[in-house]
């Protein structure tokens, strides 16, 4: 590199900026349109579940309490890290994330829900056993 | 592991270690992995033209490691982690933290030690 | 002349992390430096106690935040190796995807970063405004922004559709031609050739026998990268490591800054030479042995020693991180050269502070 002194070198980029479209939102009032595929908030469509278990033994963060008996789930919301692996392991499908992400909050909760056992057994759940 | 790992003894490793030096070695970086309630096993790493050789050096807990940082200054830095994590002590080192790089003076037991058996669950089937 | 011991973070402006160095001083010349951790630490590694191996990739992911896929890929790779599992063509394509997207931001975040520790504002601002266009491409393809968590071990959890790599081609166009616009900043303006030239150097043996890693290495002439390897499919893609030979805070931030354009091309070339087929393959047993595994991260070499012993649980996981190897360089840059330099070189080696704990 043999040249001088070189400045205002952003000065380019500075212009570019001042004359084209602001790179922020006013969020929260403008929010972006949320790609498919996200990984956000976890439910449970608890009329599906029966209760097997294997979302809570296979979270990583161990977030979830199943009570086979009782026939509820539960999820801490702000221990789960979204990462998917019950949605995916789940046997019934019936946990699914939305494509957005959970809104920032100052108290904690739990989503707790309470299905039904069901009686009959599917084919399917007995081999999974 | 796919590479030789050689045996050493708290005697010969200083001559191991000088040796990787003159060869032109670079210190990757130690491993220390507790085999039973007393003894645990150290591995030290090296690379030279992205091939790695490993030594291994196995002493009881209660006895004190010769340190390398003499030689490779990079090693206080795990040796000191080891020292926090595992209890084994180094002697010699360049910089010593004596056990609070990572822990508080207080803190007398070995973290990363498992005192008893640890599995927690045993909730999977298989 | 007196000493003077002035403490330097955990708290500074310039560090997003906590991370502390004992400067000892003579006026305002450094003397010597002693770095003291322990602000973050999460003991991971012990996690692998109580947590099966499929779990730790999550775990894994979480020791950085910059880097999680990579470190994913890392662990993900050793487990594979140790099991005797070959992954599919498609999934090792897709693995070196999303890891040079992953370096671009890293680089892009850096980059900011570095021009944030000498003053220069807008610089920093410009390339965290590029590096958001980034951050989506890794949202829409693995479903976060960060925590992409698509490694799992026998390949890939996620594909990538022929219109979602077009998408990903032209945004990386946009990118390219944005960080393009900052080459004559980065490169040559007056402003940070003034603060980085000359500043910190570490000589190629020094740098060789302190054991430094990756663009520390790199910038100080030493063509070694893990990459050169050729694991996942980087053995398939023309890849000759970035080397600067000056080895001084200069050298390191060309190092990375010409990484970003290659990170790119590595991206356009493996979706060009993308092959179709599977994206994973069932894994069946329990890893046992122990192995070493590498990858290069866009801080240098990431190392995983793991040893299994055909439980569930593995024995031991150790992680060594870059910036850890990264820190003893860090120790013989800094003697000499001024305090108010001090914050340019300790972001030079882009200390990830939260890695190195782990
Ligand atoms: S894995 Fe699915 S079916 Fe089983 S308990 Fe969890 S949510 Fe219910
Ligand atoms: S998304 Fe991950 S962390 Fe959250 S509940 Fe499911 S498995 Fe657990």
């Amino acid at each position: 590199m043999t040249e001088g002194i070189i400045v205002f070198n952003m000065t380019p980029n500075v212009l570019r900026n001042f004359f084209s479209k602001s790179a922020t939102r006013l969020y929260p009032k403008e929010t972006r349109e949320t790609f498919g595929n996200v990984r956000g908030e976890l439910y449970n469509k608890i009329e599906a579940c029966i209760f097997c278990r294997t979302c809570a033994r296979k979270c990583p963060s161990q977030c979830i309490t199943v009570d086979t008996k009782e026939a509820t789930w539960q999820c801490d919301p702000f221990v789960c890290v979204y990462c998917g692996v019950c949605v995916e392991n789940c046997p019934k499908k019936c946990l699914y994330q939305k494509n957005e992400y959970r809104k920032p909050a100052i108290e904690k909760e739990v989503i707790f829900m309470k299905g039904e056992i069901k009686k009959e057994k599917t084919e399917e759940d007995q081999q999974e056993k | 592991m796919k590479e030789e790992v050689i045996s050493v003894t708290p005697d010969t490793l200083g001559n191991k270690i000088a040796e990787m030096k003159k060869n032109g070695y670079r210190f990757v970086t130690m491993s220390c992995v507790e085999l039973d309630s007393d003894t645990v096993d150290i591995l030290y790493h090296f690379d030279k033209n992205l091939e790695l050789a490993h030594f291994r050096l196995t002493i009881p807990k209660n006895e004190a490691a010769p340190s390398i940082s003499p030689v490779y200054f990079a090693a206080f830095l795990v040796e000191n982690e080891i020292q926090d994590q595992f209890g084994i002590r180094f002697d010699g080192l360049a910089i010593d933290y004596n056990r609070t790089l990572y822990l508080e003076e207080e803190v007398q037991r070995a973290p990363y030690c498992r005192i008893t058996v640890s599995n927690v669950e045993g909730s999977e089937g298989d | 002349m007196a000493r003077t011991i002035i403490p330097f973070g955990p708290q500074h402006p310039v560090f997003p992390e906590p991370l502390h160095l004992k400067l000892v001083l003579e006026d305002e010349i450094v003397k010597e430096a002693v770095p003291a951790l322990g602000y973050v630490h999460r003991g991971l590694e012990m996690l692998a106690d109580i947590r099966d191996y499929h779990q730790m990739i999550q775990i894994c992911e979480r020791v950085c935040g910059i880097c999680s896929t990579i470190h994913a890929q890392c662990y993900c790779q050793g487990i594979e190796e140790l099991m005797g599992i070959e992954v599919p063509a498609r999934a090792k394509f897709l693995r070196v995807i999303w890891a040079e997207i992953h370096r671009v931001q890293s680089h892009l975040l850096w980059l900011g970063l570095f021009a944030d520790a000498f003053g220069f504002e807008s610089l920093f601002m410009q390339c965290w405004k590029i590096r958001e266009r980034v951050m989506d491409i890794n949202e829409a393809t693995g479903g976060n922004r960060v925590n992409v968590s698509v490694n799992i071990i026998g390949g890939v959890k996620r594909d990538l559709a022929p219109d979602m790599t077009r998408w990903i081609l032209s945004e990386l166009d946009l990118v390219e031609q944005e960080v393009k616009r900052l080459e004559k900043v980065l490169l040559h303006d007056y402003t940070v050739k003034k603060r980085t030239v000359g500043k910190g150097v570490l000589t190629k043996d020094q740098a060789l026998e302190l054991g430094a890693v990756g663009p520390t290495l790199r910038g100080s002439g030493v063509a070694q990268d893990i990459r050169q390897l050729g694991y996942a499919a980087y053995g398939d893609l023309s890849y000759t490591p970035v080397v600067a030979k000056d080895g001084d805070a200069y050298s390191r931030n060309r190092v990375r800054f010409l990484e970003t354009y290659q990170a790119i091309a590595l991206v356009r070339e493996a979706i060009s030479k993308l092959p179709p087929g599977e994206i994973s393959v069932k894994v069946k047993g329990k890893p046992e042995g122990e192995i070493v595994s590498r990858v290069e991260q866009p801080r240098g070499e990431l190392m995983y020693y793991i040893k299994g012993n055909g439980k569930k649980n593995l024995d031991r996981l150790r992680i060594r991180t870059p910036t850890f190897a990264n820190i003893p360089p860090l120790l013989s840059m800094l003697p000499g050269i001024e305090l108010a330099d001090v914050p340019v070189i300790v972001l030079s080696i882009d200390p990830c502070i939260s890695c190195t704990e782990r």
